[in-house]
C-alpha cells in the first residue's frame, strides 16, 4: 500500500478468487476506512472468479456508501476478460486499457 | 490431471473421432438414410466441440459448431446427405485434422488456417440457411434489430420476437463455498453459442463491511444465441442445477412464460421486466403487452395458464428423458472404457525389450541346468521356459493391430482420387481383421498408399474403355490381408487392363534398365517397374506416375524384411502381393553352426532339413544344385558366402563347447547316416579340435528354407535346433551386408547373426536366373566365387 495525501492505492497481488476473498475483504476495508480515494492496482492479479467480480462489487459498494471514491486500474487480460463476460466494465466505469492479444 | 496430459489424451481422441467420422463420412454416401452413421458423425463432431471447450481451443469450438448445425439439421431431416455434402464434410474432417495438428504442435494456427476455417465456416452456413444464422463465427454479436412496435404487438400474440434463449440464473448462497464458479457455467455456454447480452445482477451484493466474501449474491440474466436444444443447454448447468434457480425460456416463448418467470423471481431492485428488455430479450412494445396481460390475469384467471402448466409439463417430461438418456450414455462409456485401457506405445516397447531380455536369460538357465544334470533343475529350468515363451507370445499380441483401420484410410483415397480422375471406383475390403505388429501396420501405409494411387492412376481404364471391353463401367479395387507361413500377405488388386508388358519393356529399354537383347522373363519384365527412376505413365498425372512411386514402395517393404510380387494378366486386371513378417521383434529360430559361427534361421521359412551327402554333391558335378525327390534344389554354402575361415585352436573355451555339444545332441537332425565329404575331412585332419567338437563325425546338411514360392538349400555343417530369438539390428556400419537381416545373443552369450532368408532366397533366385541368360555370366552377384557355368 503506498500513500498520497489523502488518496491510496491498494495492489492486489496474484489470485482473486474464492480462496483469496476473505483476505483481500481485510485488505480493501483498511485502505477503504484510511483514504478519500482508493485505487484498486490489478496489474498483478492473475485470476478472476466469481467471488473475486463480487468483491470488487462490494469494495466500489462500500465506498459509495462512505463518499469516497474506488477505482479499478491496471486490468490484466484474465479481469478485463472476466469483466467483460458479466458486461460489468460500465458498473465500475473505469478506463481500462485493452491488450492487444497474441 | 495434469492439463498436459489431458490435452494429450483430447489429441488422440480428437484424432480418433475425426477417423471414426470420416469413415461414416465414407459409408454414408451408399446408405445417406442410415440413422447410426449420422449419429456417429454427429457425434464426432459434437465430442470434439464439446472437449476443445473445455480447454478453451476458441477456433476449433467455434469452427466445429457450424459443422454440428448443418449436421444437426441433417440429423432432424431438413437436409439430406448428398455426395456434395459429404464432401464439404470430408474436407472439414481435414481441416478439424490440421486445426488438432496445430493444437499438438502447441502452435497458433496462422492466419492462412484462419482463413480456410472461415471459408469452409461459410460453405457450411449456406446450408443453414439465413433464418438460423449463427453467430459463432463472427467476432461481436450482432445487434439484435427490433421490429417496429405496430408489428411488435401484433407479433407478442404468439411469442416474442427474439430468436435468442433466455436464461436466468440466481445462485445459492453457498455455491462458492461448494466450489463452483458460477462464471464457469457462463463461459461453458460460450463453447456452443454466444451470449448476446448479459445482466450481471449486483444489487444482491451487500457493502463490503457486511459481506460474507465467500458467499454468492449475484445473478445473471442471459441472452443466448444457440442451435442447441434445451437440453443441451440445461446440461451446461447440471452440476450447479441444486445450488441454482434456474430458469430457461426457449426462443420465441410466450409472454406468459416471461411473466411466469418474473413470478418466480424474488424482487429485484430493478424490476426483472426492464433487465429483460435490457438483456435484448423482449423489446419494449412485449414488456407493456406483458404488463397489460399480467394487470388483466390479476383481475381474472387467465385461461392460458393452463396452457402454460401442459407446455410446462411437457418440458419437463423431455428433460427427464434427456437426463435418463445422458445417464445411460454415461454408464455405457464407462463400460466401454472399462474393457480398453491405453498403453503409451513406448512402454509397450520397452516390455517387449524386457521379455527379450528375459528371453535370452531364461535361454542362458536353460544351457546351465542341461550342464549341471540335475534332474530338478533341468525340470525347473524347462517350466521357466515354457511360461517365458506364453509371456513372449502373450506380449506379442500385445503389439498386434487389426489392419482394417489402415485399409479403411483408403476408402478416403479412392474416394478422392476418383473424383478427380473421373473414374467410378469402388473399393472392397476382405482380411481387415488381419492382425500384425502396430509397427509393421505404421510403415506399411505409405508403400500401400503409392499401390492404391498406381492401380487407381494406370490400372483401372476409363470408363468408357472397361464399357468397350465388356466389362462393368464401376471399376474395383481389393485391398486383402491374410497370414501365410509367418507372413501376412497383403494384396492390392485391380480388375483394370493388367500390365503392358511389351510398354514397360520398350520403357526399361530406353532408360537403359536393360538391353534389348536380353531375353527376360515375364515376371522379370514386370519386376522392372521397380527400379529407380521407371514410369511408363504417358502423360504425367498430379496423383502418381512421376516415376518415384515404385522404387520407394519396394525399398519400404524391403526395410520390413518383406517382399512385393506382382501378378499380372492383360485385360483382367493386376494383382500387387506384400509379404511382411508378422513381428519386427521376435522370432523362432533355427540355429544351426558353421564352423564356429552360428546362424540364426528364422523358423517360418524352415521347410525341413536333410543331409548333404557326398553322393549328392557328386551327383551336383559342381554346380550349387541337388536332387530333393526329383526336384532340382539349388542351395548356397554359407561358409563360401560369408567367408568363415575355420576355428583357431583355443579360441573358444572348452568347458563351454563341450556343453554346448551336449546340448545339440538332443536337439541334433534326424540321424541319417553320416558320410564326410571331402571338404569335411580336409577340415577335420587340419583341425583335431574341430574334430573333436563336431564329434561324432563331421557332416554336411541342408536346410531347405521356402520364401515366396522358392526353395532354397543352405548348406551348414551343424544343426542345434529351434531357438527363441530377439532380432537385435545391426549397427549402422553394418547395413551394406548381404544376407544378414541381424543378430541375436545366446544363452552361452555368443553372438548368432540372423539370416535374412527373403534376401538369400532372391539371391540365389537371381544366380539361377542369370546362369541361363547367356551373355551376362559375370553380372551374378555371386562374382567369381560362383563356379562359372556354361551350358
Amino acid at each position: 500500500m503506498t500513500k498520497e495525501r489523502n488518496a491510496l492505492r491498494i495492489s492486489l497481488l496474484g489470485e482473486l478468487t474464492i480462496f483469496t476473498a476473505a483476505a483481500i475483504r481485510e485488505q480493501l476495508l483498511a485502505g477503504i476506512a484510511g483514504a478519500e480515494e482508493i485505487e484498486v492496482d490489478l496489474s498483478q492479479v492473475t485470476e478472476i472468479d466469481t467471488a473475486g467480480v463480487q468483491l470488487m462489487v462490494a469494495a466500489k459498494r462500500e465506498a459509495g456508501l462512505q463518499r469516497k471514491v474506488l477505482s479499478l486500474t491496471g486490468h490484466t487480460p484474465e479481469v478485463l476478460d472476466t469483466l467483460d463476460l458479466c458486461e460489468l466494465s460500465a458498473y465500475f466505469g473505469d478506463p481500462v486499457l485493452i491488450h492487444s492479444r497474441g | 490431471m495434469n492439463l498436459d496430459d489431458a490435452l494429450q489424451t483430447f489429441i488422440i481422441e480428437a484424432r480418433e473421432l475425426l477417423e471414426h467420422m470420416e469413415e461414416a463420412l465414407l459409408r454414408i454416401e451408399q446408405t445417406p438414410d442410415d440413422p447410426d452413421t449420422l449419429n456417429a458423425i454427429f457425434r464426432a463432431a459434437h465430442t470434439i466441440k464439446g472437449s476443445a471447450g473445455i480447454f478453451g481451443i476458441d477456433h476449433i469450438v467455434s469452427f466445429t459448431h457450424v459443422a454440428e448445425s448443418v449436421l444437426d439439421k441433417v440429423r432432424g431431416a431438413e437436409l439430406r446427405i448428398n455426395s456434395e455434402l459429404v464432401a464439404l464434410f470430408l474436407s472439414v474432417c481435414d481441416h478439424l485434422g490440421v486445426l488438432i495438428g496445430h493444437v499438438a504442435e502447441g502452435r497458433t494456427p496462422n492466419p492462412d488456417v484462419h482463413q480456410a476455417s472461415s471459408e469452409l465456416a461459410d460453405k457450411l452456413q449456406a446450408y443453414l440457411g439465413p433464418l438460423s444464422h449463427c453467430e459463432a463465427m463472427a467476432g461481436p454479436p450482432v445487434e439484435h434489430a427490433g421490429k417496429a412496435e405496430p408489428v411488435a404487438a401484433e407479433a407478442v400474440s404468439g411469442g416474442v420476437d427474439s430468436d435468442n434463449w433466455h436464461i436466468s440464473l440466481r445462485f445459492d448462497r453457498d455455491v462458492l463455498k461448494n466450489g463452483m464458479d458460477p462464471l464457469a457455467f457462463i463461459r461453458y455456454l460460450t463453447t456452443f453459442g454466444s451470449v448476446v447480452h448479459l445482466v450481471t445482477l449486483v444489487d444482491g451484493v451487500p457493502a463490503l463491511s457486511e459481506i460474507d466474501p465467500e458467499a454468492c449474491y449475484l445473478g445473471f440474466e442471459i441472452s443466448y444465441r444457440s442451435d442447441a436444444n434445451k437440453a443441451a443447454i440445461e446440461g451446461a448447468f447440471e452440476f450447479v442445477r441444486d445450488d441454482a434457480t434456474i430458469h430457461i425460456l426457449p426462443p420465441h416463448s410466450r409472454i406468459s412464460d416471461y411473466l411466469r418467470l418474473i413470478a418466480d423471481l424474488p424482487k429485484e431492485e430493478l424490476p426483472l421486466g426492464e433487465i429483460l428488455v435490457r438483456c435484448g430479450t423482449l423489446t419494449r412494445a412485449e414488456l407493456d403487452y406483458a404488463r397489460r396481460q399480467q394487470a388483466a390475469a390479476a383481475e381474472q384467471p387467465s385461461p392460458p395458464i393452463g396452457e402454460v402448466l401442459v407446455e410446462n409439463r411437457l418440458v419437463r417430461a423431455n428433460v427427464v428423458a434427456a437426463a435418463l438418456d445422458k445417464q445411460k450414455q454415461v454408464k455405457e462409456h464407462k463400460a466401454a472404457e472399462g474393457s480398453l485401457i491405453r498403453v503409451n506405445a513406448e512402454k509397450l516397447d520397452e516390455h517387449i525389450n524386457l521379455i527379450g531380455e528375459l528371453i535370452i536369460a531364461s535361454a542362458g538357465t536353460d544351457l546351465i541346468a542341461r550342464c549341471a544334470n540335475i534332474p530338478d533343475l533341468s525340470e525347473a529350468a524347462a517350466r521357466l521356459s515354457r511360461l517365458v515363451e506364453e509371456v513372449r507370445d502373450s506380449a506379442l499380441t500385445l503389439r498386434m493391430v487389426q489392419i482394417g483401420a489402415t485399409f479403411n484410410k483408403f476408402q478416403r483415397v479412392v474416394h478422392d482420387m476418383s473424383t478427380e480422375l473421373q473414374k467410378d471406383i469402388r473399393l472392397e475390403i476382405s482380411g481387415a481383421e488381419t492382425e500384425l505388429d502396430k509397427t509393421v501396420v505404421e510403415r506399411i501405409g505409405d508403400p500401400l498408399t503409392h499401390l492404391v494411387r498406381n492401380s487407381l492412376d494406370h490400372g483401372i481404364e476409363a470408363a468408357e474403355v472397361r464399357v468397350a471391353c465388356g466389362k462393368p463401367a464401376q471399376g474395383t479395387i481389393r485391398l486383402n490381408a491374410y497370414h501365410d507361413s509367418g507372413s501376412i500377405v497383403i494384396e492390392v488388386a485391380d480388375d483394370g487392363g493388367g500390365l503392358d508388358k511389351q510398354r514397360i519393356l520398350n520403357k526399361a529399354i530406353e532408360r537403359g534398365l536393360v538391353t534389348a537383347e536380353q531375353s527376360l522373363s515375364d515376371d522379370e519384365i514386370q519386376n522392372l517397374i521397380f527400379e529407380p527412376g521407371f514410369s511408363t505413365a504417358e502423360q504425367v498425372s498430379n496423383l502418381s506416375g512421376r516415376g518415384v512411386g515404385m522404387d520407394v514402395v519396394r525399398r519400404n517393404i524391403t526395410a520390413l524384411r518383406g517382399s512385393v510380387d506382382i501378378e499380372s494378366v492383360a485385360g483382367i486386371g493386376t494383382t500387387m502381393r506384400i509379404r511382411l513378417p508378422l513381428t519386427l521383434a521376435i522370432i523362432d529360430g533355427f540355429l544351426v553352426g558353421v564352423a564356429s559361427s552360428s546362424f540364426v534361421v528364422p523358423l517360418d521359412t524352415v521347410v525341413e532339413c536333410i543331409e548333404l551327402s557326398a553322393s549328392e554333391i557328386l551327383a551336383a558335378q559342381g554346380r550349387d544344385q541337388l536332387d530333393l525327390r526329383g526336384e532340382l534344389l539349388p542351395f548356397i554354402r554359407l561358409k563360401e558366402l560369408f567367408d568363415i575361415a575355420e576355428p583357431l585352436p583355443m579360441a573358444n573355451d572348452p568347458d563351454d563347447e563341450e556343453c554346448a555339444a551336449d546340448v545339440r545332441l538332443p536337439y541334433g537332425a534326424p540321424k541319417t547316416g553320416v558320410t564326410l565329404t571331402a571338404e569335411g575331412i580336409a577340415a577335420l585332419s587340419a583341425d583335431p579340435e574341430l574334430a573333436f567338437i563336431l564329434n561324432p563325425v563331421m557332416r554336411e546338411n541342408v536346410v531347405v528354407v521356402q520364401y515366396a514360392g522358392h526353395r532354397v538349400g543352405l548348406v551348414v555343417e551343424s544343426l542345434m535346433g529351434e531357438f527363441q530369438t530377439v532380432i537385435r539390428p545391426l549397427g549402422e556400419v553394418f547395413t551394406g551386408i548381404e544376407g544378414i537381416s541381424g543378430f541375436t545373443i545366446l544363452g552361452s552369450g555368443h553372438v548368432a547373426l540372423i539370416l535374412d532368408v527373403p534376401g538369400l532366397v532372391r539371391r540365389v533366385v537371381v544366380r539361377d536366373q542369370q546362369r541361363y541368360v547367356a551373355k551376362v555370366p559375370g553380372a551374378a552377384e555371386r562374382g567369381g566365387r560362383m563356379p562359372s557355368m556354361i551350358e
